[in-house]
């Protein structure tokens, strides 16, 4: 338990103690991160923006068929560690990232890994529905279209409609193929969104807090919506809805400034958390 | 004497005046904090008001004199004289008039100077002192009729706020039809011109005819009397250059726009742009020298050693050059319209495995495409507008060729060659300049109209 009085962060919590606590290199997590047979796996992963330490030294395992969420505070990191997983941090010049993420066994930060079929198997849902402004047709064949899934139209027409199906989408457009995206509600946009992440058949999917923009509606037909999808794809989900990560998700990470705190089953987590901090924020004292 | 200058500054002084007693007005009408709250609106408002009601009134009565001052003047002295003078033809008591204005303000006179002459100028000037001292007492009592009206209203339940705000809203739209009346303005003054010119050249021969040369015979059995009016050579020379140039500077400028914006580093990026805008603040003349000395004679020397035949000021060299001039306005604006496409467009396409490069073409550029379209119309508009390169760099031979190595002439060239110097304003010589504005000038607004429909047809909307 080394006091790094350099570091820039100063304060970063209360501790167990109630003393207050400095930056350190990182804290140990509580619980267990890892599982068998894991789609992907993360080990010592830091990430840095600029000077800022923004996630430190992070080990985590995303199971096969099953739902990850990832709570914490704002700023915590959680997002800057889901966009680690599908290397979308690679767009932030000042964005370095540590340490060995793999999928199925391959390290994504390798020198000879492309990040463009990563991408396609690690798909990504937006905390903002963004629809491309083409018609509800083609933001769905967008991903099909660029990576050469189908032979002709009538493969196309099949992977479009599939993948509508799956978001719970193609009977509110089945006659509306040719209408713009952003003309839909936000609910139905965020659904699209999902379908045109799933047509390009991901292994993962990551969400950004998927339902911060949307109503309650909404938010309950995509939460029914992402367990139905875990039978399939493994995904791992921020949310700043404890609620929302204990309805859809099996096991829970809770991140607090940059530090995984606590990993555990969800019903766990949210009945005997562990760790005081997790304890603290999940009873509401902060966050 | 009391000068206009004056008078105007003092209205300007009593307003501000106006708003602090209006707002002290304000304040001695609450009384206390209490009464403050009872206030309809805080007592800025009831200082505004009070200015408006003292300067606008003023203000209005002052601009209406100074425009109608002089020429009732006038007409007061002209009643005033002789008979003699007074039975003149226009023209010359034109002359008369302006001689004894010369004479007021201590000019010089072109006629001699004789008694009646003397006698009118100081009637001018006497009519001129009694208009600025009634225009002062006039101003005054309505400034103090105006401010002690509204000093009396001021109370709670006077809604300043909301009349302050209509007050403000009309001048608001005041301002913004300047703009509107200006451009109607111009129109008229170039349409009533061309209708003259059009009463001695047909329509269609203008609009249709193969050959221009604007020469009118002062003469019968002057050399090169047949005037010809024929703008078809004219305008298509307009038309290649600006499509040269339209040719260099859109993909130029699209392209660095792209690159500035979703490749280049932030450092190269705040170092090049600059760089590139530069290019804009580039005086023409100096471009038009540039196309005239370098450009031009870089391309015959080429072109002969190619064995082309080229001539000295083609059609390309001043197109070349007006490209690089319109470089920065087509990068600029579309680099900040590709700029404001949402980042999440970009992580959307990014997330799904699309390359940086699909991005760029499949989503980021169709989002900004009605911001390119329109810089870009701007850029063609200011190619066709465009004088001074071409009048240096293109010549005036009216070829009609659809070779760009050949000499042309474009309408912006005619016209200043028409109106340059001493004209006479009879001729369809230097009325058809008016002619080729005005052709000029609908053939711009089908171009804007057209392209706002295309815009607004094609537009991927991404809010």
């Amino acid at each position: 338990m080394t006091v790094d009085v350099k570091t820039t962060a100063g304060v970063s919590g209360i501790g167990q103690t109630g003393r207050i606590l400095y930056d350190r290199e990182s804290r140990e997590t509580v619980g267990e991160p890892f599982v068998e047979g894991a789609r992907m796996t993360c080990r010592g992963v830091n990430v840095y923006y600029g000077d800022k330490h923004a996630i430190k030294n992070v080990a985590l395992d995303i199971g096969r068929n099953e739902v990850v969420a990832m709570i914490g505070p704002s700023g915590c990191g959680k997002s800057t560690f889901l966009r680690c997983l599908n290397r979308m941090n690679d767009t932030i010049d000042t964005c370095r990232v540590e340490g060995e993420i793999t999928l199925d066994g391959m390290d994504i930060y390798g020198k000879e890994v492309d990040v463009v079929p990563l991408r396609a198997q690690v798909g990504m849902v937006f905390q903002k529905p963004n629809p491309f402004p083409k018609s509800i047709y083609d933001n769905v064949a967008y991903g099909p279209r660029i990576h050469g899934l189908a032979q002709n139209k009538v493969e196309l027409d099949e992977i479009v409609e599939t993948s509508l199906r799956k978001a719970g989408l193609w009977e509110e457009v089945k006659d509306l193929m040719t209408h713009p995206g952003t003309g839909l509600s936000g609910g139905q946009q965020q659904r699209l969104c999902i379908a045109r992440t799933i047509a390009v058949s991901p292994e993962v999917i990551l969400m950004d807090e998927p339902c911060s923009a949307l109503d309650p509606i909404a938010t309950s037909i995509i939460e029914d919506l992402i367990d139905e999808l875990k039978q399939q794809f493994s995904i791992a989900i921020v949310t700043h809805s404890m609620q929302q990560a204990s309805r859809v998700s099996q096991r829970t990470a809770y991140f607090h400034l940059g530090d995984l705190i606590e990993v555990g089953d969800t019903a766990q987590i949210f009945t005997t958390p562990r760790h005081q901090l997790t304890q603290d924020y999940i009873t509401g004292r902060f966050g | 004497m009391i000068s206009p200058y004056m008078i105007f500054a003092a209205i300007l002084l009593l307003t501000s005046g106006a708003y602090v007693i209006g707002r002290k007005r304000a304040f001695a009408v609450a009384g206390d904090r209490a009464g403050l709250m009872q206030m309809h609106s805080r007592p800025t408002y009831y200082g505004l008001l009070t200015a408006m009601w003292c300067g606008i009134p003023a203000l209005v009565i002052f601009s209406a004199w100074s425009v109608f001052e002089s020429g009732i003047i006038t007409q007061l002295v002209i009643a005033g004289m002789p008979d003699s003078i007074r039975d003149l033809p226009p023209d010359r008591l034109n002359l008369i008039v302006n001689d004894i204005k010369n004479l007021v303000s201590g000019n010089i006179v072109s006629a001699e100077m004789n008694q009646t002459l003397r006698a009118a100028a100081d009637h001018y000037r006497q009519l001129q002192a009694i208009s600025s001292a009634a225009l002062t007492v006039v101003v005054l009592a309505l400034i103090m009729i105006a401010t002690t009206m509204i000093m009396r209203a001021i109370s709670p339940s006077l809604r300043a706020r909301n009349q302050v705000e209509t007050i403000i809203k009309w001048i608001l739209i005041a301002c913004s039809t300047i703009a509107i009346f200006t451009t109607i303005g111009i129109l008229l003054s170039v349409l009533f011109e061309a209708i003259r010119f059009f009463e001695k050249i047909s329509l269609t021969e203008f609009l249709f005819g193969l050959k221009w040369s604007p020469q009118m015979a002062i003469r019968e059995d002057q050399v090169g009397s047949s005037g010809a009016f024929g703008a078809i050579p004219v305008f298509a020379g307009t038309l290649m250059i600006s499509a040269i140039a339209m040719v260099v500077a859109v993909p130029i400028g699209l392209m660095s726009a792209i690159y500035l914006s979703e490749y280049a580093n932030r450092r190269f990026r705040a170092i090049a742009k600059p760089l590139m805008e530069i290019l804009a603040g580039i005086p023409t003349v100096v471009y038009g020298f540039f196309a005239a000395l370098t450009v031009a004679p870089m391309i015959r020397d080429t072109g002969l050693g190619l064995g082309l035949d080229v001539s000295s000021e083609s059609a390309l060299a001043a197109g070349l050059v007006m490209g690089i001039m319109i470089i920065p306005f087509v990068s600029s604006l579309s680099d900040d319209v590709i700029n404001a496409v949402p980042q999440a467009m970009r992580d959307g396409a990014y997330g799904l495995g699309a390359t940086q490069s699909e991005t760029v073409k499949q989503v980021v550029l169709p989002a900004a495409l009605p911001g390119i379209v329109g810089g870009v119309l701007l850029a063609v508009s200011r190619a066709i507008g465009e004088t001074m390169i071409v009048v240096m760099a293109a010549g005036l031979a009216a070829n009609l060729t659809a070779n760009p190595l050949k000499t042309v002439t474009t309408v912006t060239v005619q016209i200043v060659t028409l109106l340059v110097g001493d004209q006479e304003f009879d001729s369809p010589k230097t009325l058809a300049a008016f002619a080729l504005g005005l052709v000029l000038f609908i053939a711009t607004l089908i171009l804007n109209v057209i392209a706002l429909h295309v815009v607004r047809k094609y537009r991927e909307q991404y809010e």
